[in-house]
């Protein structure tokens, strides 16, 4: 369960929901999660499970409308970021929490140099005249690797490859020193040595600037390289959150563990053929009343469809929303997860 | 960007030396006789003698070259020694008008400031409010502003510049008295009041010309900004913490200006010839009057010249748009 003391952000209880022509759709119910500082939080699940909307909700990035951010809390630096105006919101952006998007072909803006780019925030922020942030801007990209800085401050977007773009963008998100950095699937649009590089960046510079990131991915080997703690989100809900060792080793919840059946030799033996997880992820029209990954679960029972499990504890740092328990391979009592939820 | 400018400048030479060819032919195959109008009880004799001084007893191709070299050398040294009061073309023959046996280029000089102060002026005001209005309704799509800005641009859009002068003739000019009808061109302003009544007279044809312009801009202006506000980099702009207004007018705007304002430079030449019906409407004398004037008399020479002249415009503009173009777009280069 997430725990507000000494963490640099903490989530309590987020709900976005869209407004739609026809009704509504509910992409972030309930989420609660907390980040320590310098720690590493990788954030799973497939396409649609609200993993960026849940980010973006955070500092008002969606566009409203058709979004709105119905519940929560948000504490960040001691204030809650869902009370502030939009004037505080854009002051914590960029300074405080750093963004990095996934396709670094579209998310840089083409008729600006990237020099100019990497000194918007410089000069919003820190209020640094053109010298002093030019010479930030160069620090920066030699920073993330890129060779002849000083040259390709002066360079368009489209004049770098996609991993050098997207290296550009984390030059950006970090410029002004934030203590979060938000990445939302930084790596999916790149190949895969390009990949690795980039991860590799990562690495190098968590050492150095000791800043907490959140890293949302589907790809779970990523995870495993990479991560110090996993959430796992379905269907706009976190349904299990564990170390990330712990979260290889013993999942406690249906769709983590098919999840991790998908994944082609991280867990021992190659399967003879790669397991899909069958089915569709939902859409959510309205508040859960019945555990969503239900359609697709093997686990489920008549429970199941009663209500929508709450996050219990199964473990240090280890929980997990399902009615069903691994360890004795049948329902947890009722009272059990009521009293943990 | 220098050598393609240079190309498409020597491109745009032949091209025009066709275009030229293409009027002229055009205009021979035309019915109508320049001598339609003279009088049946002239002798055959003496009406051949006018042709002759007209220069149109001689073969076509002959008369075409004879404009070429006229146009392209005796009018530019023409227009040299009336600036450095030389002496270079030596009373060459000019390009003279059937009608007024006057040089072509004499007249056209005496139409253009008309034409530029009326149509020049509403294509003006016409860019500097559809800018604004344009950006302002991506910016609230469906808001109600963004809603009356549909309306009255589809109304500027749909209605002919006939129709609105006229309607406008008959509110403003007729009932209410507040604007002449009729364009005084000989009007000289010289102190406040005289400059009060140019003002008064060029509102109407001003008001039609610039709310056609305008509602075609803003909405060219309007619907780029809508396909640039979902682009990516204006996420990635929000999420560095910028306000509102560097995201719309730095980030969004610099990338929605770049195909508007070729289309502005596109649009440029229409100054020239498109306001021929307002100008006919409000009885402006500028360019697209004559322009009428001389096809209803067979004056060849000044629609041959005049045609051409809106043909190197729109030639002219073309390059300046693609130009404009590469300037504009880094992504773009031209070589
Ligand atoms: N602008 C929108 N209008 C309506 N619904 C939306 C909008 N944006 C997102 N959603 C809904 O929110 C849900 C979660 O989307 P989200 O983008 O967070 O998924 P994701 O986990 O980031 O997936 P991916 O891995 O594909 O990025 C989706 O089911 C989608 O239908
Ligand atoms: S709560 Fe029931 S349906 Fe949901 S994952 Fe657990 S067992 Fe499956
Ligand atoms: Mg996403």
């Amino acid at each position: 369960m997430p725990d507000g003391a000494n963490s640099v952000l903490y989530v309590e209880g987020l709900k976005t929901v869209f407004k739609v022509r026809g009704g509504e759709v509910h992409a972030v119910n309930s989420v609660s999660f907390d980040l320590k500082p310098g720690e590493l939080l990788g954030v799973v699940g497939e396409s649609g499970s609200g993993k960026s909307v849940t980010m973006m909700s955070l500092l008002g990035l969606l566009p409203s409308p058709p979004a709105e951010v119905r519940e929560g809390r948000v504490i960040f630096d001691g204030r809650d970021l869902l009370q502030c105006s939009p004037a505080e919101l854009r002051a914590v952006r960029g300074l405080g929490v750093g963004f990095i998007f996934q396709d670094p072909m579209t998310s840089l803006n083409p008729v600006f140099t990237v020099g100019f780019q990497i000194m918007e925030p410089l000069r919003r922020h820190l209020g640094m005249n053109k010298e002093a942030a030019r010479k930030r801007a160069q620090e920066l990209l030699e920073l993330v690797n890129i060779p002849d800085a000083a040259q390709r401050l002066g360079d368009y977007p489209h004049q770098f490859s996609g991993g050098m773009r997207q290296r550009v963008m984390i030059a950006i998100a970090l410029a002004c020193d934030p203590k979060v950095l938000i990445a939302d699937e930084p790596t999916t649009a790149l190949d895969v040595t390009i990949q690795a590089q980039i991860l590799e960046l990562i690495r190098e510079l968590r050492q150095k600037l000791g800043m907490a990131i959140v890293w949302i991915t589907h790809d779970l080997g990523v995870i495993a390289g990479i991560a110090d703690r996993v959430i796992v989100m379905y269907g706009g809900q976190i349904v299990e959150q564990a170390p990330v060792g712990e979260l290889f080793a013993r999942p406690r919840h249906p769709y983590t563990r098919a999840l991790l059946q998908t994944v082609p030799s991280v867990l021992g033996e190659r399967a003879p053929k790669l397991k899909v997880i069958e089915g569709q992820p939902p859409m959510l029209t309205a508040t859960p009343t019945a555990c969503p990954f239900r359609p697709r679960c093997a686990q489920a029972f008549d429970r199941c469809a009663r209500e929508n499990p709450a996050r219990r504890a199964v473990g240090r740092g280890h929980d997990v929303a399902c009615f069903w328990d691994f360890d004795s391979n049948g329902p947890v009592a009722a009272a059990e997860s009521a009293a943990n939820a | 960007m220098f050598t393609f400018a240079l190309r498409r400048f020597l491109i745009a030479i032949p091209t025009l030396l066709i275009i030229s060819l293409a009027i002229f032919l055009l205009l021979e195959a035309a019915p109508g006789d320049p001598l339609g109008d003279v009088p049946l009880t002239v002798p055959p004799d003496v009406k051949e003698k006018m042709r002759a001084a007209l220069g149109l007893d001689s073969p076509w191709f002959v008369r075409y070259f004879l404009w070429l070299k006229q146009f392209f050398w005796v009018e530019p040294l023409n227009l040299v020694d009336y600036i450095f009061g030389t002496d270079y073309a030596q009373g060459m023959q000019r390009v003279i008008s059937f009608q007024s046996r006057q040089p072509v280029m004499q007249i056209i000089a005496q139409r253009v400031p008309q034409t530029l102060t009326v149509v020049g002026m509403s294509y003006l005001i016409g860019v500097s409010i559809a800018l604004p209005i344009g950006i302002y309704s991506a910016y609230r799509q469906y808001s109600w502003f963004d809603q009356i800005g549909t309306l009255v641009s589809m109304i500027g859009f749909s209605v002919p510049t006939f129709f609105s002068g006229v309607v406008l003739i008959i509110v403003f000019g007729v009932k209410l008295q507040w604007f002449p009808s009729i364009y005084d061109t000989m009007h000289q302003v010289t102190d406040w009041e005289s400059f009060l009544k140019q003002v008064r007279q060029m509102a109407m044809p001003v008001m039609v010309l610039s709310l056609y312009n305008a509602a075609q801009i803003s909405r060219f202006m309007r619907s780029s900004m809508l396909d640039n506000l979902n682009q990516d980099y204006v996420r990635t702009a929000r999420a560095k913490g910028l306000t509102e207004t560097v995201v719309l007018l730095v980030h969004v705007l610099r990338n929605s200006l770049i195909p508007v304002v070729t289309v502005i430079a596109l649009g440029v030449p229409t100054i020239f010839g498109g306001a021929i019906i307002t100008e006919q409407v409000f009885k402006v004398n500028g360019l697209g009057q004559q322009l009428i004037t001389s096809i209803h008399s067979n004056d060849m020479p000044m629609v041959m010249t005049l045609t051409f002249i809106f043909a190197i415009l729109i030639v002219t503009f073309n390059l300046i748009a693609d130009l404009l173009y590469g300037i504009l777009d880094p992504r773009i280069r031209y070589d």
